[in-house]
């Protein structure tokens, strides 16, 4: 409502300065339309462009038009990488958001000073670069650095391969929640404290219990932030690449070269010297991540704060 | 620490009554050990020696008997020319740089967005957010490709200019113009006859102090952990940003001899350059939280 009052406000204006202001808005924006076209709008037309060409060593470099993207559609490695990271998606995006969802609650019903003490641990790996708490974990996972071995041990079991072809999917599980949920966290718990707290007073006096309230009237509250976060970490996972890369520095026979697309378009341009299609990977990738948020906006239009 | 045991206790008499009190309690205490836990194994392993980390009197969650901090720190000055320090300094100036720059372009785009009216500015907009959706890391391929088209590569200007693309800074920060920047009070200053420079700079740049603060924050912050694009557009290690220098001593020390491996700099080295950010990430917390608070409530 506040918003037409100024949209009215703003059209007598413009009326009268409408020229001088449309200049000044351009002003403004400018700086930001050009790094805009410069870093990002003229990478990918060139990343495009670059695709469309082959190089072999016969006859160099020649154009070859969509021939990059009918291999790509049928590369084993390109689809089992997508594959994969689709798969950690399916699997991380909901226990990410549905922990954080958890202490987000939590946190709210318990409103003193040991929850603002666990808010501040469950955050702290926000502070906490992606490289170094794959580090962390990568050494904790390793059996002569990290505690797991002589927690086993203890039990007289032997101590876990972690870090193998059967553990590695845990353990990068574990590495991406560690270092995001906390994140995830912040964002919900901001927005249940935006909720009227009336509301849950009239529920409690109706005789509604705590989960009740939080499930019938908190969690509906901020389903546009759930749906944003869960486009966010969407977009996170899809793109795979700082944990899996530090992991294979510990273990290279678990994590192939090309475990996340990612990973194999940096693997293509450096250790394979193919250029062209190394664009066409990440350009697909750019692809596909764009369709799937599009489909989950579709999906959460309701909720989704980002239709605009 | 008092207050955790007050609070456990109380929930005790609560659970007498069916609250659900402790299961809150016991959950949190659950998690903040797990958030932890990697923290305090790193703040351990900072204190070993090389074969310590490996053979500790005292397993890997305790402190060794010989506390080996002081020599590390020693040795990550000497070591390699005391390169590391190096690495710490150029992670300052990427972030610092790269972070003020985005956040003066998204300031400026942010106040535009909001506050003017001009031709094609809903399409141009909703590039924007639409922007928003195109995975960051897709960029890293094509941007390092068109720059060593060009022969950028393999300079700070490779790290520092593509950081200064954060669309969502312009999207938090047009939020806030809108929610926080009354029209009328510019208004105000145009009727006073202040141009439109003097009306942002003087008006309403101080009104946007707390949503500026956040968004440096955020903007320092995604530039301090960037990992993907460093490690792809430079290869002159005195150019290194801290996340691409201790992965590249984890490689050396996981492949070299016995003489080359420098697990002990790993783990002191990546202590010591995670707390300039937990401290700010400490005492800076309320604007955090602010500033995602905006990303998260559209009005």
């Amino acid at each position: 409502m506040a918003k037409n009052k100024s949209k009215t406000a703003k059209r007598n204006r413009s009326s009268s300065v409408g020229r001088k202001e449309g200049l000044w808005g351009w002003v403004f924006t400018l700086p930001f339309g050009i790094i805009f076209l410069v870093f990002l709008v003229i990478p990918l037309v060139y990343a495009f462009y670059v695709s469309l060409f082959t190089y072999t060593q016969v006859h160099g470099e020649s154009f070859s038009g969509f021939a990059n993207y009918q291999r790509v559609l049928t590369d084993k490695i390109f689809l089992v990488g997508l594959g994969r990271v689709i798969l950690y998606t399916v699997v991380m995006v909901p226990i990410q958001l549905g922990l954080a969802l958890v202490f987000a609650l939590l946190l709210d019903s318990l409103k003193n000073r040991f929850a603002s003490f666990s808010r501040l641990v469950i955050f702290l790996p926000y502070a906490i670069p992606g490289v170094i708490g794959a580090l962390m974990w990568g050494f904790m996972y390793s059996k002569n650095m990290g505690p797991f071995t002589s927690v086993f041990e203890l039990f007289g079991l032997p101590a876990p391969e972690i870090l193998s072809t059967n553990g590695i999917f845990g353990a990068l599980v574990n590495v991406v929640t560690w270092q995001w949920t906390g994140y995830y966290m912040v964002i919900l718990y901001s927005a249940l404290q935006s909720i009227p707290t009336e509301l849950y007073e009239s529920a409690r006096i109706d005789g509604a219990s705590e989960l009740r309230i939080a499930t019938r009237i908190k969690v509906p509250m901020v389903s546009g932030s759930i749906v944003m976060v869960t486009i966010f970490s969407l977009i996170g996972t899809l793109q795979f690449y700082t944990e899996p890369t530090i992991l294979r520095n510990q273990a290279p026979t678990v994590i192939p070269p090309e475990y996340t697309p990612n990973m194999y378009a940096q693997a293509l341009a450096f250790n394979y010297n193919q250029t062209n299609y190394s664009a066409t990977v990440s350009f697909a990738l750019g692809l596909v991540v764009v369709l799937f948020s599009v489909l989950f906006m579709r999906l959460t239009r309701k909720q989704s704060g980002l239709g605009d | 620490m008092t207050a955790a045991t007050k609070s456990v206790r109380s929930s005790k008499q609560n659970r007498i009554k069916g609250s659900p009190h402790v299961f809150t309690i016991v959950v949190l205490v659950l998690a903040a050990f797990y958030f932890l836990m990697p923290v305090w194994w790193l703040i351990v392993a900072s204190t070993k020696t090389n074969g310590g980390l490996f053979f500790g009197a005292h397993g890997s969650m305790w402190f060794d008997d010989k506390f080996a901090f002081f020599d590390n720190f020693m040795q990550l000055i000497t070591y390699g020319d005391g390169i590391y320090w190096r690495w710490i300094a150029n992670s300052f100036l990427y972030a610092l740089v790269g972070g003020f720059g985005a956040t003066a372009v998204a300031v400026l785009a942010g106040y535009g967005f909001s506050k003017y009216r001009f031709r094609g500015k809903n399409l141009y907009f909703n590039i924007v957010l639409g922007a928003l959706m195109i995975p960051s890391t897709a960029l890293v391929i094509p941007t390092f490709l068109l720059m060593s088209n060009i022969g950028m590569t393999n300079t700070i200007w490779a790290v520092l200019l593509p950081s200064l693309l954060n669309p969502m800074g312009v999207y938090l920060m047009r939020i806030y113009c809108m929610q926080s920047l009354p029209d009328e009070m510019i208004e105000a200053s145009r009727v006073d006859g202040a141009g439109e420079l003097r009306t942002f700079f003087q008006v309403s740049l101080p009104i946007m102090t707390p949503a500026i603060t956040t968004v440096f924050l955020l903007s320092v912050v995604g530039a301090w952990n960037n990992f993907f694009l460093p490690q792809v557009v430079l290869t002159n290690p005195r150019l290194f940003p801290i996340t691409v220098g201790l992965t590249q001593w984890q490689v050396k020390s996981q492949a070299g001899a016995a003489s080359e491996q420098v697990w002990n700099l790993v783990t002191s080295g990546a202590f010591i350059s995670i707390i300039p950010m937990v401290l700010a990430f400490l005492f800076l917390q309320r604007y955090w939280v602010g500033g995602l608070t905006a990303g998260a409530v559209k009005s």
